[in-house]
């Protein structure tokens, strides 16, 4: 019996490795491809050993202009839908309102739809409308997108939140601002954070939506999309590559951080409190 | 939980000191006014102008304008010229949901249950692919199935494919493409219930002479339910939505209907049609979901 189950442990692990496996494959084809000459534009197979592509990686300068664009998109659309998302968050967690139902449906149905659909829909109302599409247009389309996001990342912080930490510092006199300022804000943040890098690689992401509401701006999917016809740049994995190393950074950074912060904050309340709470 | 979180401070708590009570009245509408205009005028607007779009007199163009005609025969028409890509769409994002469930089940499995301390780690290498462009990761399966690259060359060994066989600019590459793009959305779902699964349900089920098997499908499995629902849900409807890996690793022979709709818009300029798909895509979504979610929901019960 325990042989049989030391093996069925084995064996879920072996698949899930596989699987594993499967899924950082390509990754390590756009890191190999990154030191890759191409035989020619329009081949994708190795072909030989080259640090070019990254000594130079603007070497085909449009792609490098839809980089900047892309990140000139995302940083505006996370600043908009961070804004937005959170302010709603905290109508949502923190007061009671009517049409609380009719406001969730309104959050969550962007995120069960098709981006196809909402993709089209947004073109079909700039066109009805007479909006010239490009920049802005995709700035829009961003927002909408990663709004439902970013409500859903910063409620989960802020439900999780223990509200007696606010009820104290308003018993020792805080007003209500210095107690948003001093407490609740820095609670937050963290939810809040990671809203706004979760919108900020959906946004630089985004292909579908994008496609149909950028007139002729590129940005660097709509570049990648392109490209794909007339032949990839190598560059192109470079750019993916150093996407992925940085955003693995992020990730172990802020795990490294997230881990002291969650002792921290687990220590306080059961110190204060005495017990921990049951879980609800 | 978060019920209870928002309840007015009035019944038991002393109120805080605070603005007066209009105020606070008024605030939670305040908060949730820009995000809900953006959402209604650039999400619940344009799907009413795609709707009216797909009822456009198909005879105007984007130069002369449209006239609203109430041209219901749109869909009929859109449906007999492409109803081989739409239940292409279907087909192929459905056996891509059952490959997706029998790899992603297991690792979400073995995350929740047989990590350990590697429990993070192993997390952070299922949604690594997303750290990267989607496309690029997309176009690295371009240099995988390569005709001339290693994986091809070692099935053609083993005569698993003819001496000319291809595996890119097929069925089998697109549906690979779709699994693997969209199989994160479906673990981590999986993931956050099989999480809150206690080990000693098991146990208690193998004390009482249940087979592993039969332990899965009576325990471990009912408990899953709401990951599993939720996870199929995020997989099924951007995979069946996706036009991506069918123009990137098929051929026109494997075009999904967004491959069409895509075309539809923005190189025939055929918006009609074009939205009356679109508008199809998502009823045809809408019903799976919700005839799933009954099905689902009762078996659940049971």
């Amino acid at each position: 019996m325990k042989l049989r189950r030391w093996l069925a442990d084995r064996w879920v692990m072996g698949v899930a490795l596989l699987v594993l496996g499967y899924l950082s494959l390509p990754i390590l084809v756009v890191a190999g491809l990154s030191f890759n000459r191409p035989s020619s534009r329009l081949s994708y197979d190795f072909n030989e050993f080259t640090l070019d592509n990254w000594a130079q990686p603007c070497a085909t300068s449009d792609m490098c202009d839809a980089v900047v664009r892309s990140m000139e998109i995302g940083l505006i659309a996370t600043v908009v839908s961070t804004i937005l998302g959170t302010l709603m968050a905290f109508a949502l967690v923190r007061h009671g309102f009517r049409g609380r139902s009719g406001i969730n449906g309104l959050i969550f149905l962007p995120m069960a739809t098709p981006e196809l659909v909402m993709g089209t829909s947004l073109l079909a109302l700039f066109v009805a409308a007479g909006v010239p599409q490009g920049f802005w247009t995709i700035v829009i389309a961003h927002v909408m997108f990663c709004v439902s996001f970013v409500v859903v990342t910063v409620k989960a912080r802020l439900a999780g939140m223990d509200r007696r930490l606010e009820e104290a510092a308003m018993d020792l006199y805080a007003s209500e601002w210095q107690t948003f300022r001093r407490i609740t804000l820095p609670l937050v943040l963290p939810g809040i954070v990671a809203a706004a890098l979760l919108a900020f690689s959906l946004s630089f992401d985004d292909f579908i939506i994008t496609n149909f509401n950028a007139g002729t701006t590129v940005t660097f999917p709509m570049y990648v999309w392109g490209a794909a016809q007339r032949g990839i740049p190598p560059q192109v994995n470079v750019i993916g590559t150093a996407m992925f190393a940085i955003a693995l950074l992020l990730v172990g950074a802020s795990s490294l951080r997230g881990r002291r912060a969650r002792r921290a904050a687990l220590a306080a309340p059961v110190a204060a409190v005495g017990a921990p709470k049951s879980a609800s | 939980m978060s019920a209870l979180a928002h309840v007015p401070a009035s019944a038991g708590q002393p109120a805080p000191p605070g603005p007066p009570r209009g105020r606070n009245r008024l605030l939670p509408y305040l908060l949730l006014l820009p995000g809900a205009a953006w959402l209604l005028v650039f999400f619940v607007l344009p799907l009413l102008q795609l709707a009216a779009a797909s009822l456009y007199d198909p005879s105007g163009s984007l130069a002369t304008g449209y006239a609203m005609t109430g041209e219901v025969g749109n869909y009929w028409d859109a449906l007999s010229a492409y109803w081989p890509q739409f239940a292409r769409s279907f087909v192929y994002s459905a056996i891509a949901l059952v490959l997706a469930l029998l790899m992603g089940y297991p690792l979400a499995y073995a995350i929740a249950q047989k990590a350990g301390r590697w429990k993070n780690l192993l997390l952070v290498a299922v949604v690594a692919p997303m750290f990267t462009s989607f496309l690029v990761r997309t176009l690295a399966w371009k240099t995988i199935l390569s005709d001339n690259g290693a994986l091809v060359g070692l099935l053609r060994d083993v005569h698993l494919l003819g001496a000319d066989g291809r595996l890119l600019a097929t069925p089998f590459a697109v549906v690979l493409g779709l699994t693997y793009n969209f199989l994160p959305f479906l673990v981590l779902p999986l993931y956050a219930s099989l999480e809150r699964l206690d080990p000693r349900l098991l146990e208690a089920a193998s004390d009482l002479y249940a087979s592993p098997l039969r332990a899965f499908r009576r325990v471990t499995l009912p408990l899953s339910m709401p990951g599993l629902i939720a996870g199929t849900l995020l997989f099924f409807i951007p995979a069946t939505g996706d036009y991506i890996n069918a123009e990137l690793l098929g051929t026109p022979n494997e075009y999904m209907i967004g491959n069409v709709i895509d075309s539809a818009f923005l190189v025939r300029l055929d918006y009609p049609q074009g939205a009356a798909l679109s508008f199809l895509l998502m009823a045809a979504i809408l019903a799976i979901v919700f005839v799933y979610l009954r099905k689902a929901g009762t078996e659940e019960v049971l």
